[in-house]
């Protein structure tokens, strides 16, 4: 089991090998519809590949940046990574704890308090008793929702839920940090306190996964961009390059600029 | 990419990032297991005034109901007919809400299930486990009349007790294993099972007793034994109905079947045979899970 096949050296993080992820789509759920369709002629049910024969190996310690269109495999991407979903053909190889945020606020269970949704969050990420107490007033800190803490999730408003989802993963003792939509919400402190203490993990050697539609936020966070077309790996290589390949460093797109402006560094992921 | 600070070494090997193990690996983080029971348990009676007390009010007005109605104005016979539907009340009801709140467990948390890798299994498992938690309340009630009405504690008796408690354990968890994966392809399944367990408290002697269905089938009596459920009804009355009535010996020898803890291994096996199935069958229908949430 060590070694797996291929043999990777020690520094390999993650593998992603000839992954292949294909979806059942069910086009009517109830026995009525089904029954009209199929005496119509059209199909109930298809599939389609969210991912296609996609390969890469990323070495403990780079950031990627991972970009394409909205439907590209992204997050299918991180998700077979991050172990939510298993790939129907090749393989995923990962090393080491990950941690990460896909989409925040993972599993905050709306009835409870923050603090109980903060011990339940941590354990779903694999920290202990004993870890979570241990860093349980620094994620309070980071997170900085002052007296909501012990008041029902369901009543925060969507940026408070994501500040307290983002700080408890980013507290995590991982070795590779996942991060999808993180930035979609918060202000402006927040996101650039999120930026920061993102930069601090990078530094700190560990293997960062971004995905991001904010090619100046890819371009100050990876060194090496992948960008996926229709489930197809695209392009892997320099940042800038695959910030061109995606056309995001606007050449025609002049009605995106205006409003991105300000936002832009930040990035404003939509 | 070459600055001072990123020398970081891991020595974990590489494996694949999604959980394989499935039961064994939920046992394994303990801590989570722990964590899911809290919150469902805590979740459950937020914002209600009674809280907690509403587990001993709901199986209390169940039981004045079939004492009042069955014992008093259909006027059954059995002795202590009260304890006797109790002790079936209490393994019925274990494993009704096992079964149903276990096949509603994996939609029910969708949003850990599509986010978060985690052995899926722990979903089933705690819902069982908050079920066990119920039966606590009802068990001090059981025990306080019980011993108001002159019943004395017997080791052996107690132990079968367990081994009931054992087998109603592993069967609703095997089938809520199945049944919540199939859930999640068609939520159908969730009010199938509510109309299948309606049924369960017809299979075992609660309103009825064993010895009525000794006398109406005879022979084929032995074939109502193969039910498991109906195993861990007769071990519970065993435990305390029968302590509670004038004669226990008497009462004993003929409305508790000979070879009872035969037949409670027995069910013990054969839960754990569909233990085994229901973790099968889960594993082999989980990877499409999060897609079809």
């Amino acid at each position: 089991m060590t070694t797996p096949k291929g043999g990777y050296p020690a520094s390999t993080s993650i593998v992603v090998e000839d992954v292949t992820k294909s979806f059942t789509l069910r086009y009517h759920r109830t026995l009525k519809q089904m029954a009209v369709a199929r005496l119509k002629g059209r199909d109930i049910s298809g599939t389609f590949n969210a991912l296609d024969h996609v390969s890469f190996t990323v070495e403990q310690g780079e950031s990627i940046g991972l970009m394409g269109l909205n439907g590209s495999g992204k997050s299918t991407l991180l998700k077979l990574i991050n172990g939510v979903m298993r790939p129907d053909g090749g393989t995923v190889l990962t090393r080491g704890r990950i941690a990460g945020l896909i989409a925040t606020g993972a599993g905050f269970h709306p009835q409870l308090t923050g603090r109980e949704n903060v011990f339940l969050n941590a354990a779903v990420l694999g920290m202990s008793e004993a870890e979570t107490k241990r860093k349980f007033d620094d994620i309070v800190e980071f997170a900085d929702i002052g007296k909501f803490l012990d008041s029902p999730v369901g009543h925060y408003s969507s940026g408070m839920f994501a500040r307290l989802g983002f700080a408890v993963a980013i507290h995590v003792d991982s070795d590779i940090f996942l991060a999808d939509e993180v930035l979609a919400v918060g202000d402006k402190p927040f996101k650039q306190k999120c930026l920061a203490k993102m930069q601090e993990i990078r530094d700190s050697g560990r293997t960062l996964f971004y995905v991001s539609h904010a090619a100046p936020s890819v371009r100050r966070m990876c060194d090496r961009v992948i960008v996926l077309e229709q489930g197809r790996l695209a392009f892997d290589g320099d940042v800038d390059e695959g910030i061109r390949f995606v056309k995001y460093d606007d050449a025609d797109g002049e009605e995106l600029t205006a409003g991105e402006d300000t936002d832009d560094e930040l990035g404003a992921d939509i | 990419m070459t600055e001072a600070g990123r020398a970081h070494v891991v020595d974990a090997p590489l494996s694949p990032p999604a959980p394989r193990a499935g039961l064994l690996e939920v046992f394994r983080r303990r801590y989570l297991l722990r964590m899911l029971v809290q919150r469902e348990l805590s979740a459950r009676y937020q914002g209600s005034v009674l809280g907690l007390l509403w587990s001993y009010i709901n199986p209390l007005s169940q039981l004045f109901i079939y004492w009042f109605v069955m014992g008093k104005i259909m006027g059954r016979s059995t002795e202590m007919f009260a304890v006797h539907v109790f002790c079936g009340l209490i393994v019925v009801q274990f494993f009704v809400e096992t079964f149903n709140a276990g096949t509603r467990s994996i939609v029910r948390n969708r949003s850990l299930v599509q986010k978060m890798a985690m052995p899926r299994e722990m979903f089933p498992v705690a819902s069982m486990l908050v079920s066990l938690y119920h039966m606590g309340p009802q068990l001090i009630i059981l025990t306080i009349i019980c011993l108001f009405t002159g019943w004395t504690p017997d080791p052996v008796y107690l132990l079968g007790f367990v081994l009931a408690l054992a087998i109603i354990a592993m069967l609703g968890t095997s089938l809520a294993l199945m049944f919540s994966v199939a859930n999640v392809f068609l939520r159908d399944v969730s009010s199938f099972v509510s109309i299948l367990t309606n049924f369960v408290r017809f299979g075992v002697p609660m309103i009825y007793s064993y010895n009525m269905v000794d006398s109406r089938f005879g022979s084929f009596a032995h074939y109502y034994l193969f039910n498991p459920i109906a195993d861990a009804v007769l071990l519970v009355q065993q435990a305390f109905w029968v302590g509670t009535t004038d004669h226990p010996g008497e009462i004993h020898a003929t409305h508790i079947p000979d070879h009872l803890y035969s037949f409670g291994f027995l069910g013990l096996a054969i839960s754990a045979v569909m233990l085994l199935i229901g973790q099968a069958v889960f594993r082999r229908f989980e990877n499409r899970v999060p897609e079809q949430l």
